[in-house]
């Protein structure tokens, strides 16, 4: 009975400590939220937002998915909300996954957005398509923090239609418990490496996919050489039967779950699959990669030009970038809100990689010709679905055969039948 | 007739979400660009005839299954008391309330490399399997979700179906299986060619169910329609080709199909 005793104070006195340490954790979080917004207070010119206060304005908002700081975990920053404070100007918010959706979504015309961040290759497309118009950037002053080297990429050479909202770098994650190879010897080979066959899982999406062929190879990112494209094919053709699956998000569960052991991702999305599964490690290979940006833009058809550009230049506030920076993980092109990041993060080659690698061995995506882009897709179909040419041959016509003979029976026997209620 | 005037509201539906759009996808399968009228996509869609008949095998194969699988739960139900049959109606329809992504996902999750299927048979010293990224993975995910509207046609047909039928078969003195491929089945017909149509005909078209089962590799038409829109090349006139070639497809074989009818109804 007295051992039972101890053993209940005993495990009392662990239970309140461990209270008190969580206690200790929450008053934490608690000191950074008031610090976090107090920050946003200092808006350097508010007189800036205030044109527009009471006139009922609002703006449609075309974002990624989980893209922005919401306020949801304690201690971060509604970012839309702090706009609407700030600016009376309402914010209509909404989600798109994909590029091509995107794209999809303005060409058909039916959807009015008035900002919209779309990545590098999809912004010179628009360009080039007349999909989104010249930012006043006078109406942005906060540009000057945006990074010089972010500025006049290879997809806006002038940099008049875009401010960079986040970059990042595609890598290969894999599981350190499993591949003894020195982090430093890791390069995209791996991804071809047949000890580890039916445990890598690759892009679902042709450009990124050829992308990583085509630095192998030894090819531009942008190639529209249709025989360096048709190399490229080649390379992910023997590739295939070493590849698990080709997936985009199930990277999320089948990489934490450790049902596959090495995948190509994006830096950030790595990062946040890593904090589930600590033995996960992730490499920018050395050979080379391609450097994404995503960036703010204002389509053609947008209804309220200058209240986007305020929500632009909200966005590229120091005390904003850093809010939502902190929240999503990827990269910062702004200088001050790299700057407020913790040591730690500013020195990790996950997610801020030598500036001098970033130069030699990076480069971002451009748009490619409709024709190129055609290709890519044609040999990315046909690569996917090679696997059982020799059957196919036959099967084609063997089916169309019997669908002429199906067809025949039926109407000999409708003809009978006819016959028969005749007489 | 005065009945014919509460038809009008699905009239006026039918041409603006049905007729409207089959046309459009009509005029973009046979137009480019500049609008003229062109060949070039129908044509272009013959090189992807793998695929084609990939799905088309593979939601032949799960509506095969379904039959199989169904015909006798369905042949049960009907003969269950009364009271008991909506019970196990319910039980039946139970997954479909869940979220059609969300029970595929579960799929996922169960069949994977380390999932719980590959860890029960390591239990007891088996595999691991490949399971999943396999086109039996993308059968079993069409067989799974698209049971249950095999199971309802067949069952409310047969529900209707007299026992006295059964119990004059026997006095002729027609065997079990003499009553079941002589009176049953045939009775039980248009259940089965309106299920084949349910089951079929959205098998043949998903692209969900491939790309999370059959790890992407195992392309079906939905999954090239789907890239013609949403892919890196933007080309509703390829994808829109495609979707027509794929309806001429259904019909004819819906068409060849519906001929086993006795009555010769057409249940589209």
């Amino acid at each position: 009975m007295k051992k039972l005793f101890s053993f209940v104070s005993v495990a009392m006195l662990c239970m309140s400590m461990l209270a008190s340490c969580a206690e200790a954790d929450v008053s934490e979080d608690y000191e950074e939220e008031e610090e976090v917004t107090q920050q946003t207070v200092t808006i350097e010119d508010p007189d800036y937002y205030t044109r527009f206060k009471g006139k009922g304005i609002s703006i449609n908002v075309y974002n990624w998915g989980d893209y922005i700081s919401t306020g949801a975990d304690e201690g971060t920053i509604d970012v839309n909300g702090e706009f609407e404070k700030l600016t009376g100007i309402k914010v209509n918010y909404t989600n798109f996954a994909t590029n091509e959706e995107l794209y999809a979504k303005l060409k058909g015309g039916a959807a009015s957005y008035d900002v919209i961040i779309p990545s590098d290759y999809m912004i010179s497309k628009m360009i080039k398509e007349d999909m989104i118009q010249p930012i006043d950037f006078d109406n942005i002053p906060n540009f000057k923090y945006i990074m010089e080297n972010f500025r006049n990429q290879d997809y806006d050479p002038e940099n008049a239609y875009s401010v960079p909202y986040t970059w990042g770098t595609v890598g290969i994650m894999y599981d350190t418990t499993i591949i003894d190879i020195p982090k430093e010897d890791i390069d995209w080979d791996l991804l071809w490496n047949e000890d580890y066959a039916d445990q890598i899982l690759m892009f679902d999406n042709p450009r990124d996919a050829f992308a990583i062929a085509e630095i192998m190879l030894g090819y531009s990112l942008n190639t529209e050489n249709e025989e360096e494209l048709r190399h490229a094919a080649e390379k992910l053709r023997q590739q295939k039967k070493n590849v698990q699956a080709y997936v985009m998000d199930e990277v999320f569960d089948k990489m934490g779950a450790g049902d596959a052991l090495i995948a190509p991702y994006y830096a950030g999305d790595a990062l946040t699959i890593m904090d589930d599964n600590d033995s996960l490690d992730f490499v920018v290979p050395k050979s080379g990669t391609n450097l994404f940006v995503d960036a703010m833009c204002i389509p053609k058809s947008a209804k309220q030009k200058e209240a986007a550009e305020m929500y632009i230049n909200f966005m590229c506030e120091p005390d904003i970038a850093f809010a939502n920076i902190d929240y999503i993980c990827y990269s910062t092109p702004h200088q001050a809100a790299y700057d407020m990041l913790d040591e730690e993060v500013q020195s990790s080659p996950i997610t801020y990689p030598d500036q001098q690698f970033i130069k030699d061995k990076t480069s971002v995506f451009v748009n490619l010709s409709d024709e190129a882009n055609q290709l890519m897709q044609d040999l990315w179909t046909e690569m996917k679905s090679a696997e059982d040419e020799n059957v196919n041959k036959w099967i084609a016509p063997v089916f169309l055969v019997f669908c002429v003979f199906l067809m025949a029976f039926v109407l000999i026997r409708r003809h009978i039948k006819k016959k028969k209620d005749i007489f | 007739m005065k009945l014919k005037y509460f038809s009008a509201p699905y009239l006026v539906w039918m041409v603006v979400f049905i007729l409207v759009p089959l046309l459009m996808i009509a005029f973009f399968a046979f137009t480019n660009d500049e609008g003229r009228f062109t060949m070039k996509y129908i044509s272009d869609v013959g090189q992807y005839a793998n695929i084609f008949v990939r799905s088309i095998w593979l939601s032949l194969i799960a509506t095969v299954i379904c039959l199989v699988i169904a015909y006798p739960v369905a042949f049960i139900l009907s003969r269950m008391e009364k009271h008991k049959q909506g019970t196990m109606l319910m039980i039946v329809m139970l997954p479909m309330w869940m979220n059609f992504l969300l029970r595929t996902y579960a799929w996922m999750t169960l069949l994977g490399n380390n999932g719980i299927i590959n860890h029960l048979f390591g239990m007891i010293g088996l595999g691991p399997f490949k399971l999943i990224n396999t086109s039996g993975a993308v059968v079993l995910g069409m067989v799974y979700n698209y049971l249950p509207f095999m199971i309802l046609p067949l069952y409310s047909v047969m529900e209707k179906i007299d026992n006295s039928m059964f119990e004059a078969a026997e006095d002729l003195g027609c065997s079990y299986f003499q009553t079941l491929f002589r009176v049953i089945i045939p009775l039980s017909v248009p259940g089965i060619t309106s299920g084949i149509t349910m089951v079929f005909v959205p098998a043949i078209s998903t692209f969900i169910i491939s790309r999370m089962l059959g790890g992407g590799s195992n392309l079906l038409v939905g999954d090239l329609i789907e890239m013609q829109f949403l892919g890196n090349a933007y080309n509703p006139h390829l994808g829109a080709a495609m979707s027509l070639v794929l309806m001429v497809i259904i019909l004819v074989i819906m068409t060849v199909m519906n001929q086993f009818d006795p009555d010769d109804q057409v249940l589209m």
